[in-house]
Protein backbone atom coordinates (compact mmCIF):
# COMPACT_ATOMS: atom_id res chain seq x y z
CA UNK A 1 0.00 0.00 0.00
CA UNK A 2 2.76 2.41 -0.54
CA UNK A 3 1.02 4.67 -2.77
CA UNK A 4 2.62 7.93 -3.90
CA UNK A 5 0.21 10.78 -2.99
CA UNK A 6 -0.28 12.89 -5.62
CA UNK A 7 -1.91 15.98 -3.82
CA UNK A 8 -3.04 16.42 0.31
CA UNK A 9 -5.14 19.45 1.80
CA UNK A 10 -5.93 20.33 5.39
CA UNK A 11 -8.93 22.13 6.74
CA UNK A 12 -9.86 23.35 9.90
CA UNK A 13 -12.77 25.05 11.36
CA UNK A 14 -15.40 25.59 14.23
CA UNK A 15 -17.82 23.34 14.48
CA UNK A 16 -21.10 25.38 13.54
CA UNK A 17 -23.46 23.79 11.68
CA UNK A 18 -22.93 25.97 8.78
CA UNK A 19 -19.53 24.80 8.04
CA UNK A 20 -21.16 21.56 6.73
CA UNK A 21 -21.73 22.93 3.02
CA UNK A 22 -18.36 24.41 3.15
CA UNK A 23 -16.41 21.14 3.80
CA UNK A 24 -18.30 18.70 1.04
CA UNK A 25 -17.95 21.46 -1.30
CA UNK A 26 -14.36 21.82 -0.71
CA UNK A 27 -13.16 17.95 -0.38
CA UNK A 28 -15.34 17.90 -3.59
CA UNK A 29 -13.65 20.38 -5.29
CA UNK A 30 -10.08 18.99 -4.06
CA UNK A 31 -11.48 15.87 -5.47
CA UNK A 32 -11.81 17.16 -9.03
CA UNK A 33 -7.75 16.63 -9.37
CA UNK A 34 -8.11 13.14 -10.48
CA UNK A 35 -10.97 13.61 -12.10
CA UNK A 36 -14.01 11.61 -11.08
CA UNK A 37 -17.18 10.60 -12.58
CA UNK A 38 -20.20 12.75 -11.63
CA UNK A 39 -21.43 9.92 -9.34
CA UNK A 40 -17.98 9.44 -7.66
CA UNK A 41 -17.92 13.46 -6.38
CA UNK A 42 -21.95 13.00 -5.24
CA UNK A 43 -20.82 10.00 -2.80
CA UNK A 44 -17.78 11.28 -1.80
CA UNK A 45 -19.68 15.00 -0.62
CA UNK A 46 -22.54 12.91 0.92
CA UNK A 47 -19.91 10.59 3.04
CA UNK A 48 -17.86 14.31 3.85
CA UNK A 49 -21.49 15.82 4.36
CA UNK A 50 -22.39 12.84 7.53
CA UNK A 51 -18.95 12.79 9.39
CA UNK A 52 -18.73 16.16 9.38
CA UNK A 53 -22.41 16.57 10.78
CA UNK A 54 -21.79 14.23 13.23
CA UNK A 55 -18.66 15.93 14.52
CA UNK A 56 -20.32 18.80 14.86
CA UNK A 57 -23.77 17.70 16.65
CA UNK A 58 -22.16 15.11 18.52
CA UNK A 59 -18.46 15.98 19.48
CA UNK A 60 -18.50 19.17 21.90
CA UNK A 61 -22.06 19.11 23.52
CA UNK A 62 -20.58 21.97 25.74
CA UNK A 63 -19.48 24.73 23.07
CA UNK A 64 -17.81 24.89 19.73
CA UNK A 65 -14.65 23.09 18.94
CA UNK A 66 -12.73 22.22 16.35
CA UNK A 67 -13.41 19.83 13.69
CA UNK A 68 -10.52 18.71 11.06
CA UNK A 69 -10.47 17.51 7.50
CA UNK A 70 -7.66 16.03 5.69
CA UNK A 71 -7.87 14.90 2.19
CA UNK A 72 -4.48 12.96 -0.16
CA UNK A 73 -5.22 12.18 -3.02
CA UNK A 74 -3.55 9.35 -4.99
CA UNK A 75 -3.22 7.99 -8.96
CA UNK A 76 -6.63 6.11 -8.80
CA UNK A 77 -8.12 6.98 -5.11
CA UNK A 78 -8.98 9.24 -2.63
CA UNK A 79 -8.53 8.93 1.37
CA UNK A 80 -10.67 11.56 3.78
CA UNK A 81 -9.75 11.54 7.61
CA UNK A 82 -12.60 13.71 9.66
CA UNK A 83 -11.79 14.14 13.12
CA UNK A 84 -12.55 15.62 15.81
CA UNK A 85 -11.15 16.68 20.02
CA UNK A 86 -14.37 16.00 21.50
CA UNK A 87 -16.30 13.70 23.70
CA UNK A 88 -15.86 10.14 21.33
CA UNK A 89 -17.84 7.30 21.00
CA UNK A 90 -18.15 4.82 23.77
CA UNK A 91 -19.62 1.85 21.83
CA UNK A 92 -18.54 2.20 17.70
CA UNK A 93 -20.48 -0.71 16.81
CA UNK A 94 -23.77 0.44 18.17
CA UNK A 95 -23.45 3.60 16.52
CA UNK A 96 -22.76 2.35 13.44
CA UNK A 97 -25.97 0.32 13.49
CA UNK A 98 -28.50 1.64 11.37
CA UNK A 99 -31.09 3.85 12.75
CA UNK A 100 -29.02 4.27 15.76
CA UNK A 101 -29.51 7.90 17.17
CA UNK A 102 -29.25 9.55 20.05
CA UNK A 103 -30.14 12.83 19.09
CA UNK A 104 -34.28 12.05 17.75
CA UNK A 105 -35.43 15.57 19.16
CA UNK A 106 -33.31 16.81 16.15
CA UNK A 107 -34.60 14.51 13.66
CA UNK A 108 -31.59 12.44 13.24
CA UNK A 109 -32.38 9.74 11.12
CA UNK A 110 -29.59 7.13 12.40
CA UNK A 111 -28.65 6.48 8.26
CA UNK A 112 -24.91 8.69 8.70
CA UNK A 113 -22.65 5.41 8.77
CA UNK A 114 -25.03 3.44 7.07
CA UNK A 115 -24.21 6.01 3.74
CA UNK A 116 -20.61 6.69 4.37
CA UNK A 117 -20.15 2.58 4.53
CA UNK A 118 -22.42 2.03 1.15
CA UNK A 119 -21.16 5.16 -0.49
CA UNK A 120 -17.20 4.84 -0.03
CA UNK A 121 -15.28 1.70 -0.34
CA UNK A 122 -13.95 1.62 3.20
CA UNK A 123 -14.52 2.90 6.89
CA UNK A 124 -12.45 3.10 9.48
CA UNK A 125 -13.76 4.55 13.30
CA UNK A 126 -11.40 5.43 15.61
CA UNK A 127 -12.56 6.72 19.28
CA UNK A 128 -11.49 7.06 22.36
CA UNK A 129 -13.69 8.38 25.39
CA UNK A 130 -13.07 11.85 26.04
CA UNK A 131 -10.22 12.60 23.35
CA UNK A 132 -12.34 12.48 20.34
CA UNK A 133 -12.90 10.30 17.03
CA UNK A 134 -11.74 10.14 14.02
CA UNK A 135 -13.39 8.54 10.31
CA UNK A 136 -11.37 7.57 7.83
CA UNK A 137 -12.44 6.38 3.96
CA UNK A 138 -11.51 5.58 0.88
CA UNK A 139 -12.87 5.44 -2.58
CA UNK A 140 -11.49 4.07 -5.62
CA UNK A 141 -11.64 6.25 -8.73
CA UNK A 142 -11.91 4.95 -11.85
CA UNK A 143 -10.20 7.33 -13.70
CA UNK A 144 -11.18 7.32 -17.56
CA UNK A 145 -8.13 8.93 -19.22
CA UNK A 146 -6.16 6.24 -17.48
CA UNK A 147 -8.33 2.94 -18.52
CA UNK A 148 -9.12 4.73 -22.17
CA UNK A 149 -5.14 4.75 -22.88
CA UNK A 150 -4.16 1.58 -21.55
CA UNK A 151 -6.59 -0.32 -23.62
CA UNK A 152 -5.54 1.31 -26.60
CA UNK A 153 -2.35 0.46 -26.24
CA UNK A 154 -3.41 -3.40 -25.70
CA UNK A 155 -5.19 -3.35 -29.35
CA UNK A 156 -1.54 -1.99 -30.76
CA UNK B 1 -38.32 26.98 0.35
CA UNK B 2 -41.50 28.05 -1.61
CA UNK B 3 -44.83 26.78 -0.11
CA UNK B 4 -47.54 26.57 -2.52
CA UNK B 5 -51.45 26.18 -1.34
CA UNK B 6 -53.92 24.62 -3.55
CA UNK B 7 -57.64 23.47 -2.66
CA UNK B 8 -58.81 25.52 -0.20
CA UNK B 9 -55.65 25.16 1.43
CA UNK B 10 -56.54 21.20 1.78
CA UNK B 11 -53.25 20.73 -0.30
CA UNK B 12 -49.77 22.09 0.47
CA UNK B 13 -46.69 21.87 -1.31
CA UNK B 14 -43.56 22.73 -0.27
CA UNK B 15 -40.66 23.13 -2.85
CA UNK B 16 -37.62 22.88 -1.35
CA UNK B 17 -35.23 24.66 -3.19
CA UNK B 18 -31.59 24.75 -1.43
CA UNK B 19 -29.09 21.70 -0.86
CA UNK B 20 -30.45 19.59 1.97
CA UNK B 21 -28.23 18.94 5.07
CA UNK B 22 -28.51 19.01 8.78
CA UNK B 23 -28.06 22.83 8.91
CA UNK B 24 -30.80 23.52 6.65
CA UNK B 25 -33.64 21.24 7.45
CA UNK B 26 -33.88 23.07 11.08
CA UNK B 27 -35.49 26.16 9.27
CA UNK B 28 -37.45 23.98 6.81
CA UNK B 29 -39.08 21.89 9.49
CA UNK B 30 -40.21 24.60 11.37
CA UNK B 31 -41.62 26.40 8.53
CA UNK B 32 -43.16 23.27 7.28
CA UNK B 33 -44.46 22.52 10.71
CA UNK B 34 -46.04 25.75 11.01
CA UNK B 35 -47.82 25.43 8.09
CA UNK B 36 -49.76 21.96 8.54
CA UNK B 37 -50.55 22.92 11.76
CA UNK B 38 -52.31 25.86 10.83
CA UNK B 39 -53.87 24.56 7.90
CA UNK B 40 -54.53 20.79 8.80
CA UNK B 41 -54.39 19.87 4.82
CA UNK B 42 -55.30 16.60 3.79
CA UNK B 43 -52.15 16.37 1.64
CA UNK B 44 -48.98 17.75 1.97
CA UNK B 45 -46.23 17.20 -0.73
CA UNK B 46 -42.39 17.52 -0.47
CA UNK B 47 -41.08 18.97 -3.61
CA UNK B 48 -37.49 17.61 -4.28
CA UNK B 49 -37.15 18.87 -7.90
CA UNK B 50 -34.60 21.39 -7.23
CA UNK B 51 -32.95 19.72 -4.34
CA UNK B 52 -29.25 18.87 -5.72
CA UNK B 53 -27.66 17.54 -2.92
CA UNK B 54 -29.07 15.45 0.33
CA UNK B 55 -27.89 13.89 2.97
CA UNK B 56 -29.24 11.79 5.88
CA UNK B 57 -30.93 15.06 7.23
CA UNK B 58 -33.18 14.92 4.05
CA UNK B 59 -34.47 11.11 5.53
CA UNK B 60 -35.14 12.93 9.12
CA UNK B 61 -36.82 15.50 7.38
CA UNK B 62 -39.53 13.42 5.69
CA UNK B 63 -40.33 11.72 8.63
CA UNK B 64 -40.78 14.67 10.88
CA UNK B 65 -42.97 15.81 8.44
CA UNK B 66 -44.79 12.09 7.67
CA UNK B 67 -45.63 12.43 11.42
CA UNK B 68 -46.82 15.87 11.80
CA UNK B 69 -49.29 15.49 8.76
CA UNK B 70 -50.36 12.18 10.05
CA UNK B 71 -50.80 14.19 13.60
CA UNK B 72 -53.27 16.79 11.88
CA UNK B 73 -54.92 13.87 9.58
CA UNK B 74 -53.74 14.50 6.49
CA UNK B 75 -51.45 12.27 4.14
CA UNK B 76 -47.38 12.63 3.14
CA UNK B 77 -46.31 12.19 -0.38
CA UNK B 78 -42.77 12.86 -1.91
CA UNK B 79 -42.53 14.27 -5.24
CA UNK B 80 -39.85 14.82 -8.49
CA UNK B 81 -37.17 12.13 -6.32
CA UNK B 82 -34.11 11.73 -8.65
CA UNK B 83 -32.52 8.59 -8.52
CA UNK B 84 -29.59 10.10 -6.65
CA UNK B 85 -32.12 11.00 -3.65
CA UNK B 86 -33.96 7.99 -4.48
CA UNK B 87 -31.03 5.91 -3.56
CA UNK B 88 -30.45 7.62 -0.16
CA UNK B 89 -34.50 7.07 0.87
CA UNK B 90 -34.15 3.43 0.04
CA UNK B 91 -31.51 2.89 2.07
CA UNK B 92 -34.22 4.07 5.16
CA UNK B 93 -36.71 2.12 4.32
CA UNK B 94 -38.93 4.93 4.28
CA UNK B 95 -40.41 4.57 0.91
CA UNK B 96 -42.68 1.38 2.20
CA UNK B 97 -44.80 4.31 4.00
CA UNK B 98 -44.41 7.61 1.69
CA UNK B 99 -45.58 7.36 -1.90
CA UNK B 100 -42.96 8.98 -4.49
CA UNK B 101 -45.17 10.88 -6.69
CA UNK B 102 -43.94 11.95 -10.14
CA UNK B 103 -44.91 15.82 -9.89
CA UNK B 104 -46.63 17.93 -7.80
CA UNK B 105 -49.23 18.36 -10.96
CA UNK B 106 -50.55 15.26 -10.21
CA UNK B 107 -52.30 16.16 -6.44
CA UNK B 108 -52.77 20.05 -7.84
CA UNK B 109 -55.06 19.09 -11.15
CA UNK B 110 -57.60 16.83 -8.94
Amino acid sequence: MNKIIKNEMKLEFLSKSNNESFARIAVACFASQIDPTIEEVADIKTSVSEAVTNAIIHAYPNGEGIVKVVAKLYEDEIEIEISDTGIGISDIEEAKEPLYTTKSGLERSGMGFTIMESFMDSLKVESIVGLGTKISMRKKIKNKEVSLSSSTYEIK
Amino acid sequence: MNVKHYVEDKVIVFEITEDLDHHVTEKIRRRADYEIQRFMPKRVILDFNRVVFMDSAGIGLVIGRYKTTCCYGGKLEIANVSTKLRRIFEMSGILKIIPIISSDKEAVNE
